[in-house]
């Protein structure tokens, strides 16, 4: 089978997230980039899915020419082909995002449809909850977001979903797009010959035009912090105290 | 007219659908949706959240949760009496069902907006990274798709009149509509999203063994056990533990975090705790220096003494 897995670069903030005095960017010179936690599982899922099922995995990408690391980072894990389409440093909203990847994948399905799609639940910076659906009905294919199990069937996937004590189960036609969501499976590390094999991987370029949708960035703010004053505690027995405060024993 | 998505599963109110219509009522009249007549008993208490009128969807296709059968129902409502704004909670369903109306459009869709402003063109502030950075985004379609995102802002009754309850009979086809087909019960009882007290541990609890003391004394006030993301990477425990952005969100009255160090992405899914308590090695750690109460040192010999403390207590 074929899969696709859409990822997107986002930088890997620690304790704070620092806005650029003008309100359109973080600032990113001290931070390393990722993919999001969601969209890690989503190639490791699509990876796994290959090894048990035979075929392969294309890996795609909508961002700055910097984002060749991430699609090379899956690559190193398992991944075999991979697309850039170059969108320059400024992000794209999430409908000319879309649209985009909609095109670059109706080009690379020209010798066949891919038979999964996945996309990450969210991405982890901007968080739209979006693109994938908007990509899925674009394609007229069936979609559901949020998933933590896929098992491939006779021209079927079977897709589990966690709720809040329990677990929903989705059956969809192939091909299908599926919303991942990280806990579906643990990522792996990649190997000596996965390093290798990302280094010598050639990336496909996939030139898009920008047709942007109605919802534009006015600025980033940080939210407003709460200034707390932490109650240091001495001891076990200072801790219980404020637990019998709080009515809790 | 706004319009919003009341979200139920089989009946049962999602608490957090009475959050988005405080949001609601004060960008206008609003009237709700109820999809599928498994929900039709909600239609009353939501007079008292500011709903004047309340459609009952009914639909074979709607007996259960399904995104298409949802967002296709919604938004051929919203056509039909001419709503401006479809709006729902900012939850997985609530996402999703937005995305595929705002798909079916073409339009925008924004989601897990913390405030909105009316006017020509909408301004809206949402929260990205899970809600730790704020963005103030313009909108501008002649229908507003907006998520709430969860804990914003609290429910509140304003005691208005019983809503007006309407039937609404969408005409949807089964070609390609996506239903929950089964469903399996993991647990009963509370869970880490709904528990009133949480004890979390991370890279410092250093094993899978070692969250037994975690457990222990979870279990002295009938809390449950979560974790950070090093904790579940490190396969210590399941991922339906995890607290944070792309973990589960908790809001318990103490979240007590233990040898785990603050990082922003696990700040957001606790940050809606009443108190937080840290144990840590580390004065220095985010986790240590935003709780409201802090024990420095060593979790595996803290979390024991605290133990035995309840139990003296208690006799
Ligand atoms: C003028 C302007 C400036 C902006 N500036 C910023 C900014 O500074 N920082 C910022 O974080 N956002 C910015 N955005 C928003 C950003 O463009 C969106 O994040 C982007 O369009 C994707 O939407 P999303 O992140 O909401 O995706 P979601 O709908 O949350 O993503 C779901 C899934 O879709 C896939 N996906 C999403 N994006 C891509 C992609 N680019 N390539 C491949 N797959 C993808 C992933 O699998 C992801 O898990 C800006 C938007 C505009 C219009
Ligand atoms: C997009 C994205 C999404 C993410 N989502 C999540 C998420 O949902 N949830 C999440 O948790 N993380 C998430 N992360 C990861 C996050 O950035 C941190 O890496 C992670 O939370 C750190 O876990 P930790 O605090 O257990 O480990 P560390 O940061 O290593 O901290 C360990 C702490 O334990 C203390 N310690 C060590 N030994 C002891 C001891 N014996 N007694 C007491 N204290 C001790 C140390 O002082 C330190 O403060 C995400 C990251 C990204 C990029």
């Amino acid at each position: 089978m074929r899969i696709l897995v859409c990822i997107k670069r986002v930088p890997a903030p620690g304790a704070r997230i620092v806005v650029e005095p003008d309100g359109q960017t973080i600032d990113t010179a001290n931070l390393g980039f990722t993919i999001s936690p969601h969209e890690e599982c989503a190639v490791e899922a699509a990876v796994q899915l290959v090894e048990q099922h035979g075929g392969n995995v294309t890996v795609m990408t909508l961002g700055p020419e910097g984002a060749e690391e991430q699609l090379r980072h899956a690559v190193s894990v398992g991944a075999t082909d991979a697309i850039l389409i170059p969108a320059g440093e400024r992000d794209w909203d999430p409908q000319a995002t879309a649209r985009a990847l909609t095109d670059a994948i109706g080009d690379a399905e020209s010798d066949g449809a891919f038979d999964l799609i996945l996309f990450g639940n969210e991405s982890a910076d901007s968080g739209g909850y979006q693109v994938g659906v908007r990509v899925s009905r674009a394609l007229g294919r069936p979609m559901v977001n949020g998933i933590k199990g896929i098992e491939i069937g006779k021209g079927v996937v079977t897709l589990r979903r966690e709720t809040d004590g329990g677990s929903e189960l989705y059956e969809l036609p192939l091909p299908a797009v599926v919303g991942v969501k990280e806990g579906i499976t643990l990522p792996r590390y990649p190997t000596l010959r996965g390093r290798l094999a990302s280094k010598k991987a050639d990336v496909r370029t996939f030139e898009a035009g920008e047709q942007p949708g109605g919802q534009s960035m006015v600025a980033l703010a940080n939210p407003p912090e709460q200034v707390k004053q932490t109650v240091m505690l001495t001891d076990a027995a200072a801790a219980v105290d404020v637990m019998e405060e709080l009515g809790l024993l | 007219m706004i319009l919003a998505i009341v979200e139920h599963d089989r009946g049962t109110l999602n608490e957090l659908t009475l959050q988005a219509l405080a949001v609601a009522r004060d960008l206008g009249d609003v009237e709700a949706v109820i999809l599928g007549s498994a929900g039709a008993g909600l239609a009353e208490e939501l007079g008292a959240h500011g709903v004047s009128k309340v459609h009952v969807a009914d639909h074979e296709l709607l007996a259960d949760y399904g995104p298409d059968a949802w967002a296709e129902t919604t938004r051929q409502l919203a056509d039909a009496i001419g709503a401006e704004v479809v709006l729902a909670i900012g939850s997985d369903r609530g996402n999703e069902v937005m995305a595929h109306i705002a798909a079916r459009l073409d339009a925008p869709m924004v989601a897990n907006v913390i405030s909105v402003t009316p006017g020509e063109d909408w301004g809206v502030v949402r929260v990205r990274w899970g809600g730790s950075l704020h963005e103030e985004a313009l909108v501008v379609a002649p229908l507003k798709l907006l998520t709430v995102a969860p804990h914003a802002l609290a429910a509140s009754e304003v005691g208005g009149p019983q809503a007006e309850v309407v039937p609404f009979m969408p005409s949807l086809s089964d070609e390609g509509v996506t239903r929950v087909i089964d469903r399996a019960t993991l647990a009963e009882g509370i869970t880490l999203a709904t528990a009133p007290i949480v004890v979390s541990g991370g890279r410092g609890v250093g094993s899978a063994e070692n969250f037994s003391i975690l457990e222990e004394l979870a279990d002295q006030f009938g809390g449950v056990v979560g974790c950070s993301r090093v904790a579940t990477n490190n396969g210590w425990r399941p991922h339906s533990d995890q607290v944070g952005q792309t973990g589960t969100r908790v809001a318990p009255d103490l979240y007590i975090a233990c040898g785990i160090s603050g990082a922003i992405q696990h700040w957001v899914g606790m940050m809606a705790s009443k108190k937080v308590m840290a144990i840590n090695t580390d004065a220095e750690a985010p986790m240590v220096t935003k709780a409201d109460y802090a024990l420095v040192g060593n979790l595996h010999e803290i979390v024991p003494a605290i133990i035995e403390e309840i139990r003296n207590r208690r006799g």
